[in-house]
């Protein structure tokens, strides 16, 4: 794999003392994270316990209240024209994977890049194609989601993602939707694409994926970074109680 | 065959057992499934027969289509007298438009279709150059219909009547009405207060009140409200009224749509990082749309079926047609012949409206094909 973490020193995301709420229910905790170039990091936790939030907020699909969140060098404001910068550069993948039923894989594929990045339909559709190559079912680019099978519909949504060629992606429990046959072939997928050298978060309750392909591996629970650790360490030597408890119930069953 | 014995994972697929599926199999199933049921087939059956036949033989057998009078008809046959229609059908269909005159209806109404068909009809071969007649067909009519240019006539719309008057409202109507209600849609969705409490007013105030009511308004007091100096025919104001208060309903229709559309679906779209009118266009309106088309086809029946309204301000629709030639002593009391007519026009019309959002469901439909 290729690890060039330490060639760029600078951080793709900087989360720093952030906040958020939802009303009156505190979420996400005076949360601190830097993610390099090329990271691969898994969050787990408890259900509850923020991570989805956490991701969500990184292209804004949730609002911060407090503290700074810096994507590319770029705060994380109101700013719409910001905004739409960032979510271009970030790619993010559904539990439900929240693909457009009425157009067609390869219009799935094609139309953000058209539309946002302005890419000519001749290129779109080649890049696409090639994209839905790389996840392996460049046959069904003609068909519409309602036909394909659900680990076939997520890796569309990853090849959708990767159209609009982001910097970084987001996972949001990816293979929780899934069935267990289709699990491997989503996972397969994020592996290959880890191994080109994309900066992924994944929020994942898979830890054959964990162990596997992150470089860094973050327990949260009731809206707190509780432990951060690289794999290795993470799961044989956890130091938080609630990791440890944590641990035991996903892993031993 | 049934009890012959296989390895696992050898059974074959067998054809089903027969008389339970195709022809056979369904008239088995649905009209002779039991006693009572083929008692009351047979029995519907020959009801039916005796219902069609003497209707059949009103209509058609017993029916005289040409005479001078009803009494003249009486003499001929007892069936339907149809030659209130016969005799009069140009007003019925042209109104009082002068007949010099009404190849200018025909050949407007005969170029619709050719311009509704690109806009109806996605996969249309030569789509592209069809579409820019579909975008003049309006000035094109108007003029043709109107008159007053190129050395056309100039026609009085006091003329204008019977089921020309009808189609020239109810697809005005329509046509203007549902571009209006999806921006009054997205209106009432907007996060601009100023917009959104603008669109609830002008839904609100329209679905509140009867149409009937703002027929009146168009007929006696619209131009109190129009700048001076400005006077729109009446059949204008009528059009007006009748498109925003269908666009009202429309807009309920479509907002039921996008409502219906997942949260996923805007995520997915910001995500990638699609501004609000890329995503209203590409996303929510085409997915709202096909929700709503049978709301909104039920709309537009409606506004068709409601153009015979204008008859209570003096414009003389199909149905104002017929009472004229009902008042007529020659056809006196012959208001069944009349008023079956008329119905039959509607009919086939919202018939055809009907079957044709079945057939754009049933091709929008992306789930199982």
């Amino acid at each position: 794999m290729v690890k060039n973490k330490n060639q760029l020193s600078k951080p793709v995301i900087e989360i720093k003392k952030m906040h958020k709420w939802f009303e009156n229910f505190h979420v996400l905790k005076n949360i601190s994270l830097g993610v390099n170039q090329g990271d691969r990091i898994v969050i787990c936790g408890p259900s509850g316990s923020g991570k989805s939030t956490l991701i969500r907020c990184i292209n804004r699909l949730e609002v911060h209240q407090k503290g700074d969140i810096i994507v590319n060098g770029t705060e994380l404001t109101g700013d719409l024209k910001n905004l739409e910068a960032i979510r271009s550069d970030v790619g993010m993948v559904f539990q439900s994977f929240n693909l457009f039923p009425h157009l067609t894989v390869l219009e799935n594929c094609t139309l953000a890049p058209i539309w946002v990045k302005g890419l000519p339909k001749k290129e779109a559709n080649e890049l696409a194609m090639e994209l839905l190559t790389r996840v392996k079912i460049p046959e069904q680019a003609l068909k519409f989601p309602g036909q394909l099978s659900g680990g076939q519909q997520q890796r569309v949504a990853i090849a959708r993602s990767l159209c609009m060629q982001p910097k970084i992606m987001l996972f949001d429990e990816p293979t929780s939707a899934l069935d267990p046959e289709m699990i491997k072939e989503v996972l397969d997928t994020m592996i290959e694409l880890a191994e080109t050298g994309m900066t992924m978060l994944v929020v994942t309750h898979e830890m054959g994926f964990a162990k596997k392909v992150a470089d860094s591996v973050i327990f949260m629970d009731e809206g707190e970074i509780i432990e951060q650790n690289d794999p290795k360490n993470f799961f044989n030597n956890p130091k938080n109680e609630r990791t440890k408890l944590f641990l035991s119930q996903i892993l031993n069953h | 065959m049934s009890s012959e014995i296989y390895k696992p994972g050898s059974y074959p697929n067998l054809p089903p057992p027969p008389g339970t599926v195709g022809v056979y199999g369904w008239i088995k199933n649905n009209l002779f499934s039991s006693i009572s049921n083929s008692t009351l087939t047979i029995i519907s059956v020959v009801l039916i027969y005796y219902l069609i036949d003497g209707i059949i033989g009103w209509f058609f057998f017993d029916a005289v289509f040409d005479a001078n009078s009803k009494i003249e008809c009486r003499k001929i046959n007892d069936g339907a007298c149809w030659a209130v229609i016969t005799r009069r059908v140009g007003q019925f269909v042209y109104g009082f438009y002068p007949e010099v005159e009404r190849w200018r209806i025909d050949i407007s109404f005969l170029t619709m279709f050719i311009a509704f068909a690109p806009l109806l009809y996605p996969d249309l071969p030569k789509r592209k150059w069809l579409l820019w007649f579909s975008g003049i067909y309006p000035f094109f009519a108007f003029i043709l219909i109107n008159g007053g240019y190129f050395g056309l006539t100039k026609i009085e719309y006091s003329l204008f009547g019977g089921f020309m008057l009808t189609v020239i409202i109810g697809v005005t109507g329509i046509v203007c009405s549902l571009p209006i209600g999806i921006f009054l849609a997205l209106g009432r969705q907007s996060k601009l207060t100023v917009v959104r409490t603008l669109s609830v007013c002008f839904i609100e105030f329209m679905r509140g009140v009867p149409l009937i009511t703002l027929l009146f308004v168009a007929s006696s007091m619209l131009n109190y409200f129009m700048p001076p100096g400005t006077n729109f025919s009446i059949l204008v104001r009528v059009i007006i009224m009748f498109t925003f208060f269908s666009a009202a309903y429309i807009a309920e229709v479509i907002r039921g749509g996008i409502q219906a559309i997942p949260k996923g679906q805007y995520e997915a779209a910001d995500a990638l990082g699609m501004n609000y009118w890329q995503t209203t266009r590409f996303i929510t309106l085409p997915q709202a749309l096909k929700i709503s088309i049978p709301g909104i086809m039920n709309t537009f029946i409606g506004l068709y079926k409601d153009t015979t309204l204008v008859v209570v301000i003096g414009l003389l629709d199909p149905l104002g047609i017929g009472r004229a030639a009902l008042a007529d002593t020659k056809w006196n009391g012959l208001s069944t012949e009349t008023y079956l007519f008329v119905a039959l026009f509607f009919f086939v019309s919202c018939f055809a409206m009907s079957r044709y959002s079945l057939w754009l469901e049933n091709k929008l439909n992306t789930d199982h094909k």
